[in-house]
């Protein structure tokens, strides 16, 4: 009697959050940030087995979703403002700064990020925006690579990302990176941890749902590096990977990892069609 | 680099003499409280932005004192009325003794 009494109270609770859910997401709000449009739904690639990609922004509150609409509210902007000192500050043994050799400005690299992770021929790797950044610091400049998923680092990818803001995320999966999106792939959706969970059984199955007192989203990229609300700072993707890892109680890959850069890959090209949004606002 | 503080205003390029308009001001700062330790249990030194002040025309128009209570990156956002044209200025003061400026110019027409 009482097991029953209790699915009955268990089953009300559940069409309460079910409800509220459903009154909560606004699948139609528009993000437009300073003046321009940026496209948060698109139809999802024929790869996928969902109909329709859709940006995290979509899923969180208004306050928040405010947040990034407007450039001085975005508390990201303060890390693109550090980033563009460091662009112009001289570092390493040749005597160069970024601003050195780009004489353009940040602005050399608008669209750059709508295709990241990408094959470098020359290097014969897949290569992220991280990569490309210490390519420049250690072969041109003579300085140190910088830290991943570091202040510095993180500041860096968010400037040259802003420069491709509302262009179409267009990552390639075939050609030299297929094996590579495969593995991503694999991983994506490979139950691991103690709570034996994949990023599927969030992203691809119950994304607009709660997890506890959050929305779940699905996953994507495309907004990266993000600044949480959660720690005041701006988050790279692979670090975003290593929380989630955490949360279903994995061992984490080492963020730079072989395993992270072919999921950081696959995640990436599940935004195919959706816009940059880099450095978005998230909680 | 990360670490320093670089302050960001807004203000309108033009307003109506007596007519009310936004100014926001926000400055990048880690805001440490003086209440956390280190991993060998050793106190951080308290490291906030303690003061800030907004001047038009050499004349104050507010100022803030700051306590350790105030989160990191503080931003202020108030209304301000003005009867002729001129220039802004913006000072955050500094536990370790550095001060921030940084002003705007505004027209009445």
């Amino acid at each position: 009697m009482k097991k029953i009494t209790l699915s009955a109270t268990l089953a009300a609770g559940l069409a309460i959050f079910a409800g509220s859910a459903s009154a909560q997401v606004d699948l139609d709000a528009v993000l437009n940030v300073e003046g321009m449009d940026i496209t948060t739904r698109a139809p999802a690639a024929d790869f996928l087995d969902i109909d329709e990609v859709i940006s995290g922004w979509v899923y969180r509150t208004k306050e928040t979703q405010a947040l990034q609409m407007d450039d001085f509210e975005n508390p990201g902007m303060i890390f693109v403002d550090i980033a563009m000192d460091d662009w112009n500050t001289v570092d390493g043994s040749e005597g160069k700064s970024c601003a050195s050799c780009h004489t353009d400005g940040p602005a050399e690299f608008a669209g750059l990020r709508a295709e990241m992770p990408r094959w470098n021929e020359e290097k014969g790797s897949l290569f992220n925006m991280e990569d490309y950044i210490n390519l420049m610091r250690v072969e041109y400049m003579g300085a140190e690579p910088l830290k991943w998923a570091k202040p510095r680092m993180d500041a860096m990818v968010a400037l040259i990302s802003l420069q491709s803001r509302g262009d179409t995320i267009n990552v390639a999966i075939d050609g030299p990176v297929s094996d590579i999106w495969e593995q991503g792939q694999e991983l994506y959706f490979t139950r691991v941890g103690q709570l034996d969970m994949s990023c599927a059984n969030c992203h691809e199955d119950s994304y607009g749902l709660m997890i506890r007192a959050d929305r779940l989203s699905q996953g994507q990229s495309n907004g990266f590096p993000t600044y949480r609300l959660k720690n005041a700072k701006l988050n790279s993707i692979q670090a975003r990977f290593k929380g989630c890892m955490s949360n279903i109680r994995a061992e984490p890959y080492a963020i730079g990892s072989e395993e992270f850069r072919a999921l950081e890959l696959y995640v990436a090209s599940r935004g195919n069609g959706l816009s940059v949004e880099g450095p978005s606002v998230r909680n | 680099m990360a670490e320093d503080s670089k302050p960001r205003v807004r203000v309108p390029r033009s307003a109506t003499a007596g007519e009310a308009f936004e100014v926001k001001t926000l400055i990048s700062h880690k805001m440490e409280s003086g209440q956390r330790k280190d991993a060998d249990g050793n106190n951080i030194p308290r490291s906030i932005i303690n003061h800030f002040s907004c001047d038009f025309n050499g004349e104050n128009v507010m100022q803030v004192t700051l306590h350790g209570a105030i989160s990191t990156n503080p931003y202020f956002q108030f209304e301000a009325v003005i009867q002729e044209s001129g220039t802004f200025t913006f000072t955050w003061n500094d536990d370790n003794g550095s001060v921030y400026t940084d002003s705007k110019d505004i027209t009445v027409g």
